[in-house]
């Protein structure tokens, strides 16, 4: 080939088009008033857990939501995508249990993904989880002990993470097959990034309210796609 | 052959009930306050000798479930010894081997118990908790055998118990028992109330029990301990335990009033009969006091020690009335 060809060559592969990804992004909102939260009143009575708490005690965080309606942990995947876990190398997620609470509460990994749980207080905790497609567990954690690392290889909304211990501690952890989610933050946002071109279903999950879908058509500069709760 | 009685070894026997009930309070205990996997290892606790674990991790849901595994290993050494003593001082074949049946069933319920917790198996739980009432009733029946009354009732005068009277009765221990079953299945759901009203249910004289309604009822719901979400089988086998509550209050109520027809006012069977029918007033009010209170692990785990109770008045009634009846003849 000669050298006048070759630039030629890569000057109509520049000018191909290209497939590029887009980022999802939406916002999540909750319309009606919600169940008000209530303090953990059980807390009060561990004496070491109470420790943490001089003040007033820590309230239930199943409604996080601001005074725009702004609705947080909310678990946001996309339905329909092949597209393999990339869990095995996605950096560790933490799951800290400090002042006998789990922080955070909801989280989302990929199968294939290490959740490090760690044990920030001066008690005993016992982290046993319950699945409903994955294996249980159910182990114990000294104060200052060891992290522990859990990985969980199918996926499952909303895995329960909890401590018998102290029976007000629970997370839930949602676990996707592939790298395309998102939780909705304080502000209600979401973004789920780089995802190829393509119709999809996105899911948007609340632990409390259940979850809503909607078709959506991502193209090179994204899509946007909102979802609103309500409290019946 | 008539048995001789043996003071030792009836209050023996009666201890080794006492500690039982204690037991399944402590059991109610556990459950009532979700506590049930808060020790991971068995039969070590913590990786510790059961025996030696220190007192400081003798905390929260672990005091619960450490406590209740260190006095079952109290009755079943008491159970041993009972199986033991009747086997080495009482000459009726029959009530040996009821102590021997004691001792496999207090071995059983130990294993199941450490099966619950090494398999993460709720459902065996629901065993645990019937396995623990009948262990309960063989006990004391155990008892009932080895006391003076039993022992010398054949050199007293015995007043008969109608057929119809002993058969009712039976009947309605038989349906107490079905009641702890389903009593024992709605707390191994470990879904807390499945309806937090009372006496209506979800507002209504019968709950809703659509999946929108479930739904609405789990959003509403602000659990503070960690409880799984509420389905339309828990609702509905809560109005089913409610149902089966007022049946056996009626067919206690009957049951006392025909003893005191039938058998007389000063009848000590009488009054057992209306003592039971006090219990299951009692009883009553603690259901309803367990929704009223969001379900208290206290209030939760007298209603459990109560349902024993009834269970247990029922079948000593019933053993009672036989052996009077057969006396008597």
């Amino acid at each position: 080939m000669k050298i006048s060809s070759f630039f030629l060559l890569l000057a109509a592969l520049a000018f191909l088009p290209v497939a590029h990804a887009g980022d999802i992004t939406g916002v999540i909102t909750l319309k009606g008033t919600p169940p008000a939260a209530v303090e953990i009143t059980p807390i009060k009575d561990d004496p070491n857990c109470s420790l943490s708490y001089p003040g007033a005690l820590p309230k239930t965080k199943f409604y996080v939501v601001d005074a725009n309606g702004d609705l947080a942990d909310v678990i946001v995947t996309l339905k329909g995508i092949s597209a393999p876990s990339t869990g095995a190398s996605a950096p560790s997620v933490l799951l800290d249990q400090k002042g006998c609470l789990y922080n955070p509460q909801i989280l989302a990994v990929q199968t294939g993904q290490k959740i490090i749980v760690r044990n920030s207080d001066n008690c005993v905790h016992n982290i046993h989880t319950v699945p409903k497609a994955n294996d249980p567990r159910n182990v114990v954690q000294m104060p200052g002990g060891a992290d522990l690392t859990f990985v969980f290889d199918k996926p499952e909304p909303f895995l329960k993470f909890q401590c018998d211990v102290h029976p007000w501690m629970f997370a839930w952890v949602t676990v996707v097959d592939n790298p395309y989610y998102a939780v909705s933050g304080a502000d209600g946002k979401f973004t789920i990034k780089n995802v190829p071109p393509g119709k999809y279903t996105l899911e948007a999950a609340h632990r409390k309210l259940g979850t809503q879908t909607a078709e959506v058509e991502v193209k090179a500069d994204g899509a946007a796609q909102n979802f609103t709760f309500e409290v019946k | 052959m008539n048995n001789k009685y043996n003071p030792a070894l009836f209050w023996f026997a009666v201890l080794n009930a006492v500690a039982t009930f204690l037991l399944i309070g402590l059991g109610g205990l556990v459950t009532s306050h979700e506590a049930g996997m808060s020790v991971p290892d068995w039969p070590t606790s913590y990786g510790y000798n059961m025996f030696a674990l220190p007192i400081k991790f003798w905390t929260g849901g672990a005091f619960f479930e450490h406590t209740h595994r260190l006095l079952a290993s109290v009755v079943g050494f008491l159970t041993t010894i009972l199986a033991v003593w009747l086997w080495l001082k009482d000459s009726r074949k029959w009530i040996v081997w009821l102590g021997v049946a004691a001792f496999l069933l207090v071995i059983a319920q130990g294993i199941l118990g450490g099966m619950r917790v090494k398999l993460q198996m709720a459902s065996l739980g629901i065993f645990h908790g019937a396995v623990a009432q009948t262990f309960l009733v063989l006990v004391c029946a155990i008892a009932l055998f080895t006391s003076r009354w039993w022992q010398n009732s054949e050199t007293q005068k015995q007043i008969s118990v109608p057929r119809g009277l002993r058969k009712h009765i039976f009947y309605v221990t038989i349906l107490i028992f079905i009641q702890l079953l389903i009593a024992a299945t709605m707390r191994h759901q470990h879904a807390g109330l499945a309806i937090s009203d009372f006496p209506l249910a979800h507002g209504k004289i019968w709950p809703d029990a659509s999946a929108d309604a479930i739904a609405r009822y789990n959003a509403e719901r602000i659990e503070t301990y960690n409880v799984k979400p509420i389905t339309a089988f828990q609702v509905e086998l809560q109005m089913v335990h409610r149902l089966v509550a007022y049946t056996i209050f009626l067919g206690i109520a009957a049951a006392a009033f025909l003893a005191r027809k039938k058998l007389g006012g000063r009848d000590a069977l009488t009054k057992f009969a209306f003592f039971w029918l006090g219990l299951l007033t009692l009883q009553i009010i603690l259901g309803a006091a367990t929704i009223w209170t969001n379900k208290a692990a206290d209030i939760a785990t007298l209603h459990v020690m109560v349902g024993a109770l009834a269970l247990l008045v029922g079948a000593l009634w019933w053993l009672v009335a036989e052996r009077r009846t057969r006396l008597a003849v």
